[in-house]
């Protein structure tokens, strides 16, 4: 198991990443979430013995990692863009760890792992032949060849176009699953996180602002701003969070998040208000609307209703589709 | 792994090829078995002789040759606390005096063979430089060139400023060249320290061309040197005409009143590791085995006159008299200021 | 609590640093500090203001201003020339580019002395382009050092040219750009750092450029170098040497500041074009006039060289390379010019050894990402520090070498491994500029994948480095081999009497009287260039698709 207490990382004294202190057990996959910026990869990379930490410690099992270099860690580490040798083939790169131990069976491993991620028969093509999906599968397999204690996963799909990255995240699960991986990948891709992952946690400036299940993360984010990155519209405070609470049918609160489609247009609906704009999407008609006691707001409509610019509309609150928070600074 | 097999056998190529291990040339032996010789890269001997050396002294020779006279005089300076070696031959009476001054030599009464008495530098009277060979630096004309243009061809210094001789004349320069420092030299021993700049300027003034070293002049600008140049007048050697024989005559001549003697000297270097193997050596160098192989090995003169001339150099190669001189220490003393002056007059 | 890596690494740093350190340190700091420190102890007193002193001359105003504008001229022109005949040899294909390419190198190894004899053979009153009256003029020096740079220019900018990504070219040209506007607005950009690479080497051989001073600019000129070897070899005036050697030091820390800060731009070398390259069109005119006049302008020389060498008596024969294998008309050697040869290329495997393993180590060093700003700043040093010996004047070196070179542990004045070093220290930034920007532009996730999978620093570096390093690598050799045949300076300084170099047995050859040494020396002299032409071309054979500029 991996355990980060209170790690700090620093730039040339610019802080990095700032008190950290995670945990991930054996046969976990955590997602660290955050925006560009936010010092996750740091995180990541001083978990591989890439970055030097300023304080605190990583250790694995209790026993303290400072000091071991990351060739002798036994973390395997993933980049957004494979990182495959680009002149040796798709079976010398996955099976290039076991060379490297003088694993016997080499061969059938290889052959083993292709099979795992979908690429039977690819043992000789380059990796300059191999489209972006195919060579992040062949990165996958090839640092999943020695079992490694726990996979750092860098940004594994966003080098992807948005329907591969979809089919490759589920694989990625099920792959991780199959294997009974530990691992930790960073993300700024939600949706990513929640396909993948068992736990998340949130950075944000360096900082880890929330972790947990990923449900219970989702269901409650520790401030505005992380409720704002993890998917939520708008965060209301003050009257205006009140009105939509009372809509919903919850006690008050100093503010909510809330999604975007939590507002429905209902004709039996408690709020009321006029629409500002509308735009209509395969699935349903996003508006804007002037909610009275709100200000404008985000809204959903069913694509048979044709609400125009003007029209007065009244409004049903979804509370599964609201998260209190506590109010912002 | 496939690559590592290419590569043993070429680093095996490489390592053959590698200069690494080979016997440095003596430096192994204990320095009481070798004599080190440090001179100029013009030092040459036939093989046979040094042998001989060798078998008789029973030391090694060690020969260390790199740069010209200035070179050699300067390293001889800068060294003199941890000579380079036990004796050194190369320096010539217009750096002789820069040497001495530094307390480079060891005295060392070499005993002289006939005729060489004559060469002993001025001023060294503790006997620190043996003469070994010389040779003179004269104006050199190309007699085919000026009996086909049915012109007398010059025959003093005093006619190189004639302007009959427009353009014709080629010289190394003084700053670059050890023949142009020596012609330098003959100039102001020829018009004193007052007259020779005037001379120079018009010198200059009369199409008189300036090349950095001997070959460019001799090589490049003369009508009879390698290049086949357009210059029938050019400052070289004494010893030049016997270089130009064909059909059993010389097609140049060296102007005798033009000259300036060159004298190269060998001698022991203070705190030498083997004294007797150097003075060893000075003799050897004076024997008349050596004294007649310096014309064809090093085209100077030997010091000692008893000895015969190759029969080219006898019948070609005459040597003035009387050549110009200027006093060693002057030399020493003035050599700075007189270079920055003569830059002057010839870079206007 | 001390942390591992944040001492670790400028540890590690350290350590691969330190072998070219010491060697720098002990065969370039020191003998030149030792040289310099000569002329400011005058007379066993510590006395800078003599130094100083000398500064003050108006004769060291006037060479150092000299040396400036002729060494700019000299790289402006090389530029200007080598950049679209780069465009035709290295984007074009057309039958015999390769020997072309290898052929225009050959000037880089041709000892001065002979090139200027060449050249004034051309140019000098008597010769058939005597009426351009280019004979000991300041034209002169400028053509004889494009003469010598321009290959320099070629091979750097073509190199990068060869490796460059051409799709925002055609993407801008897509967008209505003619092809002026392409290369000044896409093309050049990306080319800078090659471009600002290759005139900084080029400037500083030009600003230090001894034997086509004297030669061709028939003693009217004096540059900071010349002026250091007369000060030096003649005249003992170390006081103005040293002053004039740390006015060079300057500078070219100077120009090294400058152009660090112009190349700084990632590389544009990784996107590797591998298309083909088309064949010579209308629209290369520019690149086919270019390299046409640097085909006369080296070729000229080398034909009157090869016309000279071929030249027996009246007539034509080969009695001069048959000559080469004996000892010179009257003994003018100590050993025949084919067993120089063969010294010579002996050298040059070991200076080329000696290079490429420093020069493999400094680039690593400095190519490795950087964590923070004075680690940055500390290989940056140490880039320029490797650049040095290319700008300290040969002598200074050679005299330096003998004053402090002389007592244990660095007792080296009598090995015979002193003429290799000497000349690998010369070819050291030619092969830390090839190998640079190839290792700089490999992704260090690469090098961390690696290790992430179990793999040491140096599995690491056999995995990921010395693929993409292998051919450069090579390139770099060749180049340090050519640098090692034809090194002048420092080698006469060095060479034993009995292990002469052939250079130094052609300049031997050529300042003796005698018919038939004068040919020899021309003979040798094309022998020299052949061989050289010969290593270049098989390192030609051995390069793909090409990485590495300067």
């Amino acid at each position: 198991m991996l355990t980060l207490s209170g790690v700090s990382v620093e730039y040339d004294g610019a802080p990095a990443v700032v008190d950290a202190s995670l945990a991930v057990e054996d046969g976990h996959v955590l997602a660290v979430l955050g925006p560009s910026g936010s010092g996750k990869s740091t995180l990541l990379r001083a978990i591989a013995g890439l970055e030097p930490t300023a304080a605190g410690s990583i250790s694995w099992d209790g026993h303290d990692l400072a000091g071991v270099p990351t060739h002798k860690r036994g973390f395997a580490l993933m980049f957004q863009d494979g990182q495959l040798f680009g002149h040796l083939t798709v079976a010398r790169n996955v099976g290039y760890a076991l060379r490297l131990r003088r694993t016997p069976g080499a061969a059938a491993r290889v052959r083993e792992l292709l099979a795992l991620v979908g690429l039977e028969g690819y043992d000789d093509r380059l990796p300059a032949t191999l489209s972006g999906g195919e060579r992040q599968r062949v990165a996958l397999a090839r640092s999943l060849a020695v079992q490694p204690r726990l996979l750092l996963l860098d940004e594994p799909l966003s080098a992807l176009d948005a329907g591969l990255r979809e089919r490759l995240a589920l694989d990625l699960r099920v792959i991780l699953r199959a294997a009974g991986t530990t691992a930790l990948m960073v993300t700024h891709d939600q949706d990513e996180a929640f396909t993948v992952a068992d736990r998340l946690a949130v950075m944000r400036a360096g900082r880890v602002v929330q972790q947990g299940e990923i449900a219970e993360v989702w269901r409650a984010p520790a401030d505005p701003e992380t409720a704002l990155f993890l998917g939520y519209a708008r965060v209301l405070e003050g009257p205006p969070a009140g009105v939509v609470l009372r809509a919903a049918g919850l006690p008050g609160a100093p503010a909510v998040a809330v999604r975007r489609s939590a507002l429905v247009v209902a004709p039996t609906g408690p709020l009321a208000g006029t629409v500002v704009s509308g735009r209509i999407t395969p699935e349903q008609i996003r508006l804007v609307v002037d909610v009275d006691g709100v200000g404008e707001i985000d809204a959903v409509a069913r694509l048979d209703s044709r609400p125009g610019a003007g029209d007065r509309v009244a409004l049903a609150v979804d509370a599964s589709r609201l998260a209190v928070t506590p109010a912002g600074r | 792994m496939r690559r590592i097999h290419v590569l043993v056998p070429a680093l095996l190529l490489v390592a053959g090829c590698s200069t690494i291990g080979e016997d440095s040339g003596g430096g192994g032996a204990p320095s009481s078995d070798r004599v080190v010789l440090i001179t100029h890269d013009s030092f040459s001997l036939p093989k046979p002789l040094i042998k001989k050396f060798e078998d008789e002294s029973g030391y090694d020779l060690v020969v260390r040759g790199s740069g010209d006279a200035g070179v050699l005089t300067n390293k001889l300076v800068l060294t003199k606390d941890d000579p380079l070696g036990d004796v050194s031959f190369g320096v010539d009476n217009t750096f002789a005096s820069r040497a001495l001054d530094a307390g480079v030599f060891a005295p060392y009464d070499a005993p002289l063979p006939d005729g060489a008495d004559q060469y002993r530098l001025p001023g060294d009277d503790d006997h620190d430089l043996t003469p070994i060979d010389n040779g003179n630096v004269c104006v050199n004309v190309d007699d085919t060139w000026f009996a086909a243009h049915h012109l007398a061809p010059p025959r003093t210094l005093d006619d190189l400023v004639d302007p009959a001789y427009r353009d014709l004349f080629v010289t190394p320069g003084a700053a670059t060249s050890s023949p142009g420092m020596a012609f330098l030299l003959t100039t102001i021993a020829k018009y004193g320290e007052d007259g020779w700049q005037d001379w120079w300027a018009t010198l200059l003034a009369n199409g008189a061309k300036l090349v950095d070293g001997w070959s460019q002049a001799y090589e490049v600008d003369f009508t009879q040197g390698g290049g086949k140049g357009d210059r029938p007048i050019v400052l070289s050697y004494d010893s030049s005409p016997a270089f130009t024989v064909s059909g059993g005559k010389s097609s140049t001549s060296a102007l005798l009143d033009t000259c300036f003697r060159q004298v190269e000297y060998a001698g022991v270097l203070a705190g030498a590791q083997n004294p007797k193997g150097a003075e060893a050596l000075v003799d050897f160098l004076l024997t008349p085995e050596v004294q007649a192989a310096l014309p064809e090995s090093m085209y100077v003169f030997p010091v000692d006159a008893s000895v015969p001339l190759p029969t080219e150099w006898a019948k070609f190669a005459k040597q003035p008299t009387d050549p110009y001189a200027v006093d060693p220490a002057d030399i020493s003393a003035h050599r700075d200021e007189w270079l920055r002056a003569w830059s002057d007059v010839t870079s206007r | 609590m001390t942390r591992w890596s944040s001492l670790s690494r400028p540890l590690a740093l350290a350590a691969l640093a330190a072998v070219p350190l010491a060697v720098l340190g002990v065969f370039f700091v020191l003998p030149v500090l030792g040289m310099i420190s000569e002329g400011f102890w005058s007379g066993g007193a510590f006395d800078p203001g003599a130094v100083l002193e000398v500064l003050g001359r108006p004769r060291v105003h006037r060479v150092v201003w000299f040396t400036v504008w002729s060494a700019l001229a000299g790289t402006a022109f090389s530029l200007l020339l080598g950049i679209p005949a780069a465009h035709l040899l290295h984007r074009r294909s057309f039958p015999g580019r390769r020997l072309l390419r290898a052929a225009l190198l050959v000037p880089f190894v041709l000892p001065t002395v002979v090139v200027g004899v060449a050249f004034r053979e051309l140019i000098g009153e008597a010769g058939p382009l005597g009426f351009l009256g280019l004979d000991g003029s300041a034209g002169a020096i400028v053509a004889g050092l494009v003469f010598f740079n321009v290959a320099v220019v070629i091979r750097a900018v073509g190199a990068a040219w060869e490796s460059l990504d051409p799709r925002p070219a055609e993407a801008a040209a897509a967008l209505g750009a003619g092809p002026a506007h392409v290369l000044r607005t896409v093309t050049l950009p990306m080319l800078r750092p090659a471009i600002v690479s290759a005139a900084s080497v080029v400037f500083l051989f030009c600003a230090t450029a001894f034997g086509v001073v004297l030669t061709l600019g028939g003693l009217r000129y004096s540059s900071v170098e010349t002026e250091i070897y007369l000060l030096t070899t003649n005249l003992l005036d170390l006081q103005a040497a040293a002053a004039l050697s740390i006015v060079q030091l300057l500078a070219i820390t100077a120009l090294l500041f400058v152009t660090s800060r112009l190349r700084a731009v990632p590389d544009p070398s990784l996107a590797r074009s591998t298309a083909r390259p088309p064949r010579v069109s209308r629209g290369d005119w520019p690149g086919v006039l270019a390299t046409a006049l640097v085909v006369v302008l080296v070729g000229l020389p080398i034909a009157a060289l090869v016309a000279g060498s071929l030249q027996v008596g009246d007539g034509y024969g080969l009695a001069n390379y048959r000559a080469l294998t004996t000892e010179g008309s009257r003994n003018a050697l100590l050993v025949p010019a084919t067993q120089a040869l063969l010294t010579s290329l002996r050298t040059a495997v070991d200076a080329t050894w000696m290079a490429l393993s420093l020069g493999l180590l400094v680039a690593v060093v400095v190519t490795r990402r950087s964590r923070t700003r004075s680690e940055r700043r500390a290989r940056g040093v140490l880039d320029g520090l490797f650049m040095l010996p290319l700008g300290v004047s040969a002598v200074t070196l050679g005299f330096g070498f003998l004053i402090t070179l002389d007592r244990p542990p660095v007792d080296f004045r009598d090995s015979l491994l002193l003429v290799p070093i000497a000349q690998a220290l010369v070819a050291l930034p030619l092969v830390v500029r090839t190998l640079a920007p190839v290792l700089g532009g490999v992704d260090d996730r690469q090098r961390q994948a690696a290790a992430s999978l179990g793999a040491g620093p140096l599995r690491t570096f056999l995995t990921v480095d010395l693929p993409v390093v292998w051919k450069p690598l090579l390139a770099a050799a060749g180049f340090a081999f050519a640098v090692s045949l034809g090194e002048f300076g420092a080698t006469s300084f060095l060479a034993r009497e009995d292990h002469p170099t052939l250079p130094i047995v052609i300049f031997h050859l050529i300042g003796h009287p005698g018919a038939m040494n004068y040919g020899m020396a021309l003979a040798a002299s094309v022998l020299l260039a052949a061989t050289t032409a010969a290593v270049l071309l098989l390192v030609e054979r051995l390069r793909v698709p090409s990485v590495g500029s300067f």
